[in-house]
């Protein structure tokens, strides 16, 4: 899978599960702030990961990222080396 | 003491979404009873039920809210937000304004049995979702209505099986009577979902008249053969007589009256005992004879023991006055944990306008119903004080008498 597909996954997933508006998904956004996203939003990230992606997010590695393009980073690498 | 009315109500159930469509299904005896398919599927004995279609709430909620909701939530918060509109009370109101919530439910099958289907299939608790927590509690209702109306009153479930309803009425009465709270939503919500249903149709409660749906919940017939399940649920707006006064709210009817009993006795058998007592005791709480009660809401609920338990307590209290009575059960089903407050609300739309619900279905009354005045088909009838009957597993039995002012 490469990077665009990661992308376009990962943004329709935030737009479609977790309702974040379409416009407000630039790489540089953080997804706290800017993006809305809470706690408890999170944890339904994590089942959305592991429907799409086939794996779990470890709490303690989705603690350091902090911005978009960040989260697409992580997908990534995580995929890379699976 | 105080004393406490009804300002505002809303119902979603199997023979309406809202209350307008409730009152013509009420006034034309219209039956709500259909056939799910998938109850047969599962294991059912009978796939019976009343009807009772699932609300789009994605222009009404944010993601959060409706991802915490379960299927009796939405149902509760369709009747909530009509019977607060009714009342005329708005979010402004509600931020400035102390406002609590005391509502009737008794189960949360479907997120608690999903919630294990995932753990068994993925072995990961993580991967619940975060909604799952907030809708398999039994207060699910009033933890999403209380943050979703932003009330700031008292907060909690009433769960006393298919009393639940009632009680939260009646409870909600006695915390205004006593200057506790000037205002509180009540009511009652009953989920429909296949999971929800199951075990209580292993007791071979349930009617199993398929060939004829419309015809099978038949409250106090000889020809019954078992209760049909409905859901959806029902509001009501308490609040204090003074103060709904003076902010001008049109008044449906005082909570003149709870009476509440246990039978102490078997889990699943009703008491002739116990329930007379309920509606002794809820006679005397409104300082009311017998004979002035105009209309009794049967609990009644197309089970043998149930309905000859009651026709004996309604035959030994209100037997010299032959009060006209029905069942409003024969239209809508069972509404289990929802079905106390529901019919209050059913019986305030019959004060509202004059009439008296048909008891469906009734062609020939049991050994024990002869002696009793039931209404098998609509009657227009001036009503100023009713009664509402509820009893529940356990033996908790309810009665409220509703007064018009």
């Amino acid at each position: 899978m490469n990077r665009k597909e990661i992308i376009d996954i990962i943004n329709k997933f935030l737009v479609e599960d977790i309702e974040v508006e379409p416009d407000a998904l630039k790489e540089e956004a953080f997804l706290k702030e800017d993006l809305g996203i809470d706690s408890l939003d999170f944890v339904d990230i994590v089942v959305v990961v592991e429907q799409n992606f086939g794996f779990k997010i470890k709490p303690e590695e989705m603690s350091k990222v902090k911005t978009l393009s960040q989260f697409y980073d992580y997908i990534e690498r995580k995929l890379n080396a699976s | 003491m105080k004393r406490v009315v009804i300002t505002g109500i809303g119902i979603y159930s199997c023979i309406g979404v809202s209350k307008e469509e409730v009152r013509d299904g009420l006034y034309q005896g219209r039956s709500g009873i259909g056939i799910d398919p998938s109850r047969t599927e599962y294991g059912y004995r009978s796939p019976l039920t009343g009807i009772v279609p699932r609300p789009d709430l994605k222009e009404s909620l944010t993601r959060r809210q409706r991802i915490c909701l379960p299927e009796e939530g939405e149902y509760a918060f369709m009747a909530t937000q009509e019977a607060l509109e009714d009342a005329c009370i708005d979010t402004d109101y509600l931020d400035r304004n102390e406002a609590g919530i005391l509502f009737g439910n008794d189960s949360s099958s479907k997120a608690v049995i999903e919630s294990h289907e995932i753990c068994v299939a993925k072995k990961d608790t993580t991967l619940l979702g975060s909604g799952a927590i907030f809708q398999s509690m039994n207060s699910t209702v009033t933890m999403n209505l209380s943050t979703i109306f932003r009330l700031r009153g008292i907060n909690m479930t009433i769960s006393a099986a298919c009393a639940s309803g009632s009680h939260s009425i009646g409870l909600g009465a006695l915390l205004i009577r006593m200057g506790l709270q000037e205002m509180i939503v009540c009511g009652g919500a009953q989920e429909t979902n296949v999971l929800s249903m199951a075990s209580f149709d292993g007791l071979n409660a349930f009617s199993t008249r398929t060939d004829q749906p419309q015809k099978a919940s038949r409250p106090f017939d000889k020809g019954r053969d078992g209760l049909v399940p409905s859901g959806g649920a029902a509001t009501v707006i308490l609040e204090e007589y003074e103060h709904a006064v003076k902010r001008g709210a049109r008044i449906y009817a005082e909570v003149a009256g709870y009476g509440f009993s246990s039978n102490g006795m078997h889990i699943s058998q009703p008491s002739e005992e116990g329930s007379a007592k309920a509606m002794a005791l809820a006679l005397a709480d409104a300082s009311l004879k017998p004979s002035d009660i105009d209309y009794i809401n049967a609990h009644a609920t197309s089970t043998v023991l149930g309905d000859s338990y009651e026709a004996l307590a309604i035959d030994r209290i209100f037997g010299k006055e032959k009060t006209p009575i029905s069942s409003t059960k024969g239209m809508t089903g069972h509404e289990c944990w929802m079905a106390g407050a529901s019919e209050v609300v059913y019986t305030l739309l019959m004060m509202r306008d004059s009439f008296i619900a048909p008891n469906l279905n009734l062609e020939e009354p049991d050994e024990n119903s002869k002696k009793l005045n039931i209404i098998a088909k609509t009657l227009d009838r001036k009503l100023d004080i009713c009664l509402s009957n509820s009893f529940g597993f356990g033996g908790t039995n309810s009665a409220l008498i509703l007064k018009k002012i």
